[in-house]
């Protein structure tokens, strides 16, 4: 091999590694060619195109959200796979240092950022404008945009694992160990980067889904007749609005001293790596509220609808999703009582964390007595609703032990910090975000997943859960540190950690059930002719399965909550699924798009020049990003009719006439 | 209109509010921009705090005093408070439909902007020849990067201030554009109210101190 | 048939509690069994919190699984159902209430204690002060009132309270003996303090909390507990025995490393604090003042003296990564 080639391999494709990478190499690249040589055969490359890559419609948004979700659970949990593995036993020597501090990074990020995040935004879009009585968000193009800067950013943060190694401190990145000095590859700049872009991506769609819920909801649903999940999105949005500029200035003033050279978080010349860590944490804990509180808005739809029940207290409801979201913010330094703030400071902050469990517990409670006097079935958006409950309460014990500054002390770093936040992180959002999949996929795409790989899916989940963390807690006890690539024989940790790797594997078992179960449903799910599947409550149910384009043929006027319910014990739902055909007007629809994709694109661009200090290349995407915006300025009609007439032909061709 | 159909009924009391709010599509946007100003507004709270902190981290090297030129950010005040005016103009001559005022009054406003820019830079440039580079110090990789983000803002206004020009002098004011006028300005008296903040915070207490 | 699998169930539930109760004491808990007053203190917290915890928490599971088992959709279920049964002020302000209590008597116990934590754990034994510097990857320890320094193990006496005066001239890290007592950070440019005492002569386990790249794993040190005599014959043993500490020496250890322990009779004098002047503690007087206290040196320290003796950090300096 000639030396300029070999050199290329071992800087940029770490070839020189081994067989890890390998591995990876032939896998990307027999996939890759596996979906372009699909997409030929079908000849589906332009169907690709005009239905899904320039799609501004919401609900294509939000299946294309749930698909990257999906993919990167995987990716992050097959990291996680490989860290129990290493962990299973003292001494190993299956994974290097190097790999391991790479692989937690990777998992930690990835997890958080490009599996949560997009799996709300799924939801958030597949569900909002549905529930509200909209046709779509209020800036269907701005949406798009966010997909595919969030699309494009996790693409960046992917793509180092096989060109330029991936980032190796840590998914919190602290300075100075994430400086220059001590950090010299390209990995921490894919991390820097890559959030950065999908970071504006999901600003765009917190402010896109205020100004939807503010603006666009069905006449007569007063704010108080909103659905729960809604208001939960509500919550979050002023969450994403409030938090995110805070993570935006941390990367982008590490990004200037990695790139250009500036000493903001270096240990020498008067950097303050505290203020990292403090910017960080005003993001980092009102970001565990961002993908919880829609996880919760899931949670009071699924029990109301399998409960049969009114939501019990919804004003307490509505109060403690505002009041956890304002509480969050006072509790970021809960994540360093440990770096000596004086005992007031640390006073403060245990006090307002301890009481994120006041208006959680009231939750928790709501959700117990709107089952009480129900009556419950147990279908699988059930199933991982009850599931949550306890596992919730034992996290949120956890949590408020945690709270605990002086207790904290013991706790802080150890295997019980990892336990704690597993456990509310997937209790809450994963087993939310699953739920409403559940709940939701009807809808989405017309068919029921199907009840009995589910259930050997939940079981396995569930149970290897409590196999894999609950060892954790022990751990910690126990003295072990998180992020420790191996660990002595001698400290009595390797029983628990063996039994945790093993609960580890259900849950990956359990996460390989669900795949099934969607492969086999596709084919052999049962089809959801009524668009109604669960006995709904709320206005997305009285569509059909999957909505049309425009969702609402003519737009309901709400009088009430639960408006779907209160009209079937009335015995009118018929109002809403029988349209009067000379109700219906033409309807403007926003026009698809390229530009977003491609704007993207362009982002990753420049990202990419950037990781690598190839200013060229960044220059080159930072025009293309200016150019898709400015195009974008000029375009005037980015509207078009559906005329009343076409409604009229697919509302009777779904029999809704 | 049935994307963005509001609580409101879209036809009542629309000769009551000004041209740009008129289409419930455009006022929708118009909401949306204000949220998007809240988050810049907090970008710019970070930076503010990251200064504060790092101002007095000069590591031996200029300090706010050595540095900052009194008659240099008196003329970039005055300069940015004045567009902020002849922005104001505008929006004013919009509602009033005169579509040459209004381009007169967005060209000055530009014109301004322009001013404003040049003068920063050239500020900067001199800073840095004689020592004082954005990577002596934490005071001054804070300070570049506070003021610096604050002059990009600015600059991408100037060229969206001139890409609405363009779009006025080719469709004339209707809704749209009078929305597209009404938000650039609205971005452009956000940032004069950053200004104001940097002029206070980081010049005058700069100076003082 | 049915009973007798859930006593079956019951016996089983009941061994694996046991179990877990009785590994929970064992020796390898190292939260579990502390040696010192701040371990204990921290010890009775965490149980003080679990108590409160689970005052509200078990009630609640109980009910949970009552609601689900009585409320279940099957045919011929006879318990009450209201579909539209959905406000109770007065169950709502007793769930709104329940837990403000039980936070606010927590808050109670965790301000005090937190409180109580920055104070020397015995107020009638004069104390000693330690001086920890964490590097990549090793701890190195200064006496200050004593003059020697280690490496990776660190000598204490039972029964004195012990200021841990901790540094940073790495990334930081966190220091963190379980038995006897919580972790504090270690961070360049500060100079934090945490208090510590061991009642019972013995070895403790120490390591690094905080990640700091590839060495992390082998960041650990041991506390040597050991009577007062014990102590000062160390002492005066290391004193004769052990070579220098040099700054050329400093800067070796400072370089990227894991090792096994080290002792020295001697250190280079005001290192400690001159390394925390410059990166970054000048711009913190308090935090000086502090370690100025705390290692008895003058607190008074001008620029050039901060400056001579340390070699710069070229590797923080570098600018560019081309």
């Amino acid at each position: 091999m000639p030396a300029a080639l070999k050199q290329f391999t071992d800087t940029y494709l770490m070839w020189n590694e081994g067989y890890l990478i390998w591995i990876s190499d032939i896998l990307i690249a027999l996939t890759s060619i596996g979906i372009v040589a699909t997409l030929t055969y079908f000849k589906k490359w332009k169907w690709l195109w005009k239905e899904w890559l320039t799609s501004v419609d919401h609900k294509r948004i939000g299946i294309m959200y749930l698909i990257a979700a999906l993919l990167m659970m995987f990716r992050g949990g097959a990291d996680a796979m490989l860290l129990r593995t290493q962990l299973a036993s003292p001494n190993s020597h299956f994974l290097t240092a190097e790999h391991y501090d790479q692989i937690f990074t990777t998992h930690g990020t990835i997890m958080i950022l490009f599996m949560a995040m997009p799996m709300i935004f799924a939801m958030f879009n597949i569900v909002v404008p549905l529930q509200i009585g909209a046709r779509d968000v209020a800036f269907p193009y701005l949406n798009a945009i966010s997909f595919w800067l969030f699309f494009f950013g996790a693409m960046l943060f992917n793509i180092s694992f096989v060109f330029g190694g991936s980032p190796d401190a840590g998914w919190v990145s602290y300075p100075p160990l994430t400086e220059l000095g001590f950090d010299k590859g390209p990995g921490e700049n894919f991390y820097l980067l890559s959030l950065q872009i999908s970071g504006i991506g999901s600003i765009a769609t917190g402010i896109n889904f205020l100004a939807t819920i503010l603006k666009m909801r069905a006449p007569g649903m007063k704010l108080m007749r909103m659905p729960l999940f809604t208001w939960s999105v509500v919550a979050a949005s002023i969450v994403i609005i409030f938090a995110f500029p805070a993570l935006t200035i941390a990367l982008a003033l590490l990004m200037l001293d990695r790139i250009v050279g500036t000493h903001f978080f270096t240990m020498l010349h008067g950097g303050d790596p505290m203020m990292f860590v403090n910017l960080f944490w005003i993001w980092g804990h009102p970001e565990v509220y961002i993908v919880v509180l829609p996880a919760f808005g899931v949670f009071s739809e699924v029990v109301a609808t399998f409960a049969r029940k009114r939501i019990f207290g919804y004003t307490s409801m509505v109060a403690s999703l505002l009041l956890i979201s304002v509480i969050s913010y006072f509790v970021w330094a809960h994540h360093f009582f440990t770096m000596g703030a004086g005992a007031d400071v640390n006073t403060f902050f245990a006090v307002a964390s301890m009481m994120v469990a006041i208006p959680t517990g009231v939750k928790v409670f709501n959700w117990l007595f709107t089952m009480f006097r129900g009556r419950i079935s147990f279908e699988l958006p059930m199933l991982w609703t009850l599931a949550f409950v306890p596992n919730f309460i034992i996290g949120g014990a956890t949590g408020v032990m945690l709270a605990v500054a002086p207790a904290d002390y013991q706790y802080h770093n150890s295997y019980f910090l990892i336990a704690h936040f597993h456990q509310v992180l997937i209790a809450g959002p994963v087993f939310g975000l699953i739920a409403g999949m559940y709940f939701w996929w009807p809808k989405m795409f017309g068919f029921k997943l199907d009840e009995k790989i589910g259930r050997i899916a939940f079981w396995l989940f569930n149970i290897g859960f409590y196999v894999c963390f609950m060892p954790q807690y022990a751990l910690g006890f126990k003295g072990m540190q998180r992020r420790m690539y191996t660990y002595p024989a001698g400290m009595g940790w390797h029983t628990l950690n063996l039994i945790s790797t093993i609960g580890a594997y259900i849950m990956g078992l359990g996460f390989l059930f669900i795949v099934v179960q969607i492969v086999y449903s596709i084919k052999y799910g049962e089809r959801d002719l009524t668009g109604d599947p669960w006995n709904g409550r709320t206005l997305e149910w009285s569509l059909p399965s999957p909505a049309p384009h425009y969702n609402f043929a003519v737009i309901p006027t709400v009088t009430d909550r639960d408006m779907l319910w209160v009209m079937k014990q009335e015995g009118r739902e018929g109002e809403l699924r029988r349209i009067n055909p000379d109700a219906i007007a033409d309807i403007h629809m926003p026009k698809n798009s390229g530009r977003p994709f491609l704007m993207g694109l362009a982002f990753f661009v420049a990202g990419f020049g950037f990781v690598f200090n190839w200013y060229v290349l960044a220059v080159i995407g930072l025009v293309g990003v200016a150019l898709t915006m400015i195009l974008r300025a000029f375009e005037w009609d980015d509207e078009y009719h559906i005329l009343a007439e076409e409604v009229r032909e697919v509302e009777a061709a779904l029999g809704r006439l | 209109m049935a994307v963005a159909h509001t609580t409101v009924a879209p036809h009542q009391h629309v000769a009551d509010k000004p041209l740009e709010y008129q289409n419930p599509v455009q006022s929708v946007k118009i909401l949306g921009f204000w949220i998007f100003l809240a988050t810049d507004m907090l970008l710019f709270g970070c930076l503010f705090a990251t200064y504060l902190v790092l101002r007095t981290h000069t590591d031996g090297g200029p300090t706010p005093h050595d540095i900052f030129d009194v008659r240099g950010f008196t003329i970039e005040t005055f300069v940015l408070l004045t567009s902020s005016f002849t922005g104001g103009m505008s929006t004013l001559a919009m509602r009033n439909g005169n579509k040459r005022q209004l381009l007169t009054w967005l060209i000055v406003t530009i014109a301004l902007g322009l001013t404003f820019v040049g003068f920063e830079a050239s500020e900067f440039v001199s800073d840095a020849l004689r020592g004082a580079t954005m990577q002596r110090s934490a005071f001054l990789s804070a300070f570049f990067t506070l003021v610096g983000t604050h002059g990009t803002h600015v600059s991408i206004g100037i060229i969206w201030m001139i890409v609405t020009a363009i779009q006025v002098a080719k469709k004339g004011i209707n809704p749209i554009s009078a929305r597209k006028v009404f938000v650039v300005n609205l971005y452009w008296h956000f940032l004069d109210v950053v200004w104001v903040f940097i002029f206070t915070v980081v010049y005058l207490s700069g100076v003082v101190m | 048939m049915h009973k007798q699998s859930v006593k079956k169930w019951g016996a089983l539930v009941t061994a694996v509690l046991a179990a877990a109760l009785l590994s929970g004491c064992g020796p390898q808990y190292l939260v579990f069994h502390p040696v010192g007053p701040v371990g204990k203190q921290e010890l009775n917290l965490i149980i003080t919190s679990v108590i409160l915890i689970a005052i509200v928490i078990v009630p609640t599971l109980a009910i949970f699984f009552f609601i689900i088992f009585r409320y279940r959709n099957t045919p011929g279920n006879k318990a009450k159902y209201s579909p539209e049964w959905s406000e109770s002020k007065v169950l709502e302000v007793v769930w709104w209430s329940i837990p403000i209590i039980i936070v606010g008597i927590l808050s109670v116990f965790t301000a005090k204690t937190t409180f109580a934590l920055t104070r020397p754990p015995e107020q009638n034994v004069n104390p000693m002060t330690i001086e920890v510097t964490s590097l990549d990857w090793k701890w190195l320890f200064q006496y200050p009132g004593q003059g020697v320094a280690t490496v990776n193990y660190c000598e204490i006496p039972t029964g004195v309270p012990v200021q841990f005066v901790l540094t940073s001239d790495a990334p930081m890290n966190s220091f963190w003996v379980p038995q006897l007592g919580g972790q504090e950070y270690t961070m360049p440019g500060m100079a934090m303090g945490l208090w510590l005492q061991a009642d019972k002569p013995g070895q403790y386990y120490g390591h690094g909390a905080n990640f700091t790249g590839r060495g992390f794993a082998h960041d650990d040190f041991t506390v040597i507990a050991a009577s007062n005599s014990d102590f000062n014959k160390w002492v005066s043993q290391t004193k004769s025995s052990a070579p220098a500490l040099t700054m050329a020496d400093y800067n070796k250890l400072k370089k990227p490393s894991t090792m096994g322990t080290a002792s020295y009779s001697s250190f280079p004098k005001g290192l400690f604090d001159n390394v925390i002047w410059s990166e970054g503690g000048r711009y913190m007087p308090g935090t000086m003042n502090m370690a100025g206290m705390a290692s008895g040196n003058s607190t008074a320290m001008s620029n050039s003296t901060a400056k001579s003796g340390i070699a710069n950090e070229a590797s923080q300096s570098s600018s560019s990564n081309k």
